[in-house]
C-alpha cells in the first residue's frame, strides 16, 4: 500500500505529499500523523503540498481537521508550498483554510513554527525545546 | 459545436476520482489550457466525481474535447443513477451538504467553469455538465 512518509526533524514532523492523494490516502495520513504526534511529542508539523496540483474541498477539509486535532495534541500545523494556481482555485471554490497557518516554503515554515512556539513558551513558561 | 473526441471514465470507487482528475488534466494540457484554468477544471472535476461516487452511488464521467467558433474546450458530463437531488436551488447554495463535507462541491465547482448545467430529480439520478473554454488570444 502507498504511504506518505512522516519525518521527524528536531521537535517537528515533516510530511511531504508527493503523490496524487486519493481520499483513503488522505484519511490514513491524518491518522498516522496524529499517532506520530503523540508518539514523538512533536510540537510542530510541516505539511509540504508543493507537489499537489489541486486542493479540492475534501483535501481542504482533511488539512483543516489535521490542524484542529493537532492543536488538541499540543502541536502547531503549518501548510507550506502551496502553488499559486492552487491558491487562486481554492479561493474561488470557497475554501478558506481558516485557522490553518501557511508559509511559502519549508524554510519559512520552520521559522514560523519556531516563532509561534517561542511566543508560547514566553507566555506560559512551558519548556517546549 | 463539434465534438472532436470523447471518452467515458467509469466512476465507481474513490480511486476513479483520482483517475478522472488525471484524465481531465491530460486533456486540458492537450488544448494548452493555462495553468490556472487547468487547475480550476481539474478541481471542479474532482468535486463532481466525488459527488458521483459518494452521493450518486457511482456512475461515469464523459469527457469531450469540443470546438466552437475557433475555440476549443473541455466538456465534462457526470452522470449517476443515484437518489437525485430534490431541490436543486437549495443544493446549489454554499454550505449545502448531505455527506458531512463542507458543502462547496456544486456551488464551488460552478464558479470554476464557464458553463454549468445540472439536471436532477428525486429518484431519477443526477447529471451535471461542465464546460471550460480555452480563452482565445488575439495577437
Amino acid at each position: 500500500m502507498e504511504k506518505i512518509p512522516i519525518i521527524k526533524i528536531d521537535r517537528f514532523l515533516l510530511v511531504s505529499i508527493q503523490v496524487d492523494m486519493h481520499d483513503n490516502l488522505a484519511l490514513s495520513l491524518q491518522d498516522e500523523l496524529l499517532t506520530k504526534i503523540t508518539a514523538t511529542g512533536a510540537k510542530g508539523v510541516l505539511i509540504d503540498i508543493s507537489m499537489l496540483d489541486i486542493v479540492d474541498s475534501f483535501i481542504g477539509r482533511i488539512l483543516g481537521s489535521i490542524a484542529e486535532m493537532a492543536k488538541i495534541l499540543d502541536a502547531e500545523v503549518v501548510v507550506v508550498g502551496m502553488r499559486p494556481a492552487v491558491a487562486i482555485t481554492m479561493v474561488e471554490l470557497g475554501l478558506s483554510l481558516e485557522g490553518i497557518r501557511t508559509a511559502l516554503d519549508v524554510d519559512k515554515g520552520i521559522k514560523l513554527l519556531n516563532t509561534v512556539l517561542d511566543e508560547r513558551e514566553n507566555i506560559d513558561g512551558r519548556v517546549t525545546r | 459545436m463539434d465534438v472532436l473526441r470523447a471518452r467515458e471514465v467509469p466512476l465507481t470507487s474513490e480511486y476513479d476520482i483520482a483517475r478522472a482528475r488525471q484524465m481531465v488534466r491530460a486533456w486540458a494540457l492537450e488544448i494548452s489550457l493555462g495553468l490556472v484554468d487547468q487547475t480550476k477544471i481539474v478541481t471542479a472535476a474532482s468535486e463532481l466525481a466525488r459527488n458521483t461516487v459518494v452521493h450518486g452511488g457511482g456512475g461515469a464521467m464523459f469527457l469531450e474535447l469540443i470546438s466552437s467558433e475557433q475555440r476549443k474546450g473541455l466538456r465534462l458530463t457526470f452522470k449517476d443513477n443515484g437518489p437525485g437531488i430534490p431541490d436543486i436551488q437549495v443544493a446549489m447554495e454554499d454550505g449545502y451538504t448531505t455527506g458531512g463535507g463542507l458543502g462547496l462541491g456544486l456551488s464551488g465547482a460552478k464558479r470554476l467553469v464557464n458553463e454549468f448545467v445540472i439536471k436532477s430529480a428525486e429518484g431519477e439520478g443526477t447529471e451535471v455538465i461542465l464546460i471550460k473554454w480555452k480563452l482565445v488570444t488575439h495577437d
